[in-house]
């Protein structure tokens, strides 16, 4: 704790909406969980951002919710072999045939993967 | 229990307002660029330099963001064309429903150029879409040179960087070759132009790349109007 969470308690604020939109689609049900995918290169930090949400949801109709964040790192795609390698250490090289041309993949995900509804 | 899937961005409404601006943008055939830095990176004081040597015929207007205080823009004012300041009292960052509402009042199709100096921020900035045809992203060398690598996110999305107080480099102990090295891991393919706002050093060229990307946009509108 600790850490100032001004951003993530902004980003927790945008899922609980998500989590209140999908909801309101689902009134037979309650949702218990709430599935976020976090890019290594989304400028997110996870703590900080679970932190945040358990605040935000904290003495109100939403608790118990959980959050549960899948870290997505960054990988890169070979423009010359199609190799997809994680990169590490911001080396975009291609570990196979030495390529410096490589297309980032994955890596930069914000989004809402998935909810779990009790009926 | 039953599971279902969303996939859906966090910031989906954001970024739904940001496409709408994006295209409305694109319509008029406006560049729009998001400068953001750290705070005291130079963004205001490169503004004054780029608004001073603005041809003078060039539609541009600035929406400059802070948490407090009119300052920015009563510094941007004195050169004549329209400013607007978005205090944002507290939040740490611009999003999209706050350009499309500092926007209202300016007539978008007479505009040519619109700067968008962000909340002085490396982190927030980074997540929310503006509407922004380009991310620019300022380091000066009383910054560490590993920044690109402590805040990658941001440089990442950049298209430019803007080296700035290169004046500066012979009286600090910043290495302008490690920090540039720096960038390029994050993203290899970003351009960065050094700059000086007090010897305007670099200025030209930054003034060139800003005419350039216009002639682009506007590029754009004709190729979709044929």
């Amino acid at each position: 704790m600790g850490r100032a969470a001004m951003h993530e308690l902004g980003i927790a604020t945008s899922i609980l909406e998500c989590v209140q939109a999908e909801a309101q689609r689902h009134p037979e049900g309650r949702i218990t969980k709430v599935g976020v995918k976090i890019g290594e290169l989304s400028g997110v930090d996870r703590e900080a951002l679970q932190f945040g949400f358990e605040v935000l949801i904290k003495d109100t109709e939403w608790e118990p919710l959980v959050l549960d964040l899948e870290y997505i790192p960054r990988m890169q795609r070979c423009c010359n072999c199609a190799h997809e390698f994680r990169m590490t250490d911001f080396d975009p090289q291609c570990p196979l045939c030495g390529e410096l041309s490589t297309l980032c993949i994955s890596g930069e995900e914000l989004d809402i993967a998935y909810m779990e509804v009790e009926a | 229990m039953n599971r279902i899937a969303v996939e859906k961005k966090v910031l989906n409404e954001n970024q739904v307002l940001a496409e709408q601006l994006r295209e409305r943008y694109r319509q008029l055939g406006l560049l729009c660029v998001n400068l953001i830095s750290a705070p005291g990176s130079g963004k205001t004081a490169l503004l004054e330099c780029t608004l001073e040597r603005m041809d003078k015929s060039t539609r541009v207007a600035v929406l400059t963001g802070d948490l407090q205080t009119e300052n920015d823009a009563k510094r941007l004012a004195k050169f004549g064309f329209p400013v607007k300041q978005i205090t944002t009292g507290g939040t740490c960052h611009l999003d999209a429903r706050m350009i499309g509402k500092h926007l209202e009042g300016w007539k978008l199709e007479d505009l040519d150029l619109l700067i968008v100096e962000n909340v002085g921020n490396l982190v927030c900035p980074s997540s929310y879409d503006l509407g922004e045809d380009a991310k620019i992203v300022l380091l000066s060398t009383t910054e560490g040179e590993d920044k690109p690598l402590k805040y990658p996110s941001i440089f990442f999305k950049s298209e430019l960087m803007l080296l700035t107080k290169i004046d500066l480099l012979p009286y600090v102990p910043f290495k302008a070759d490690v920090a540039r090295e720096n960038a390029r891991r994050v993203h290899p393919d970003m351009e960065i132009i050094d700059v000086s706002s007090t010897t305007g050093e670099g200025l030209d060229r930054w003034m060139k790349w800003l005419a350039a990307r216009q002639v682009k946009a506007r590029a754009k509108l004709q190729s979709v109007a044929t």
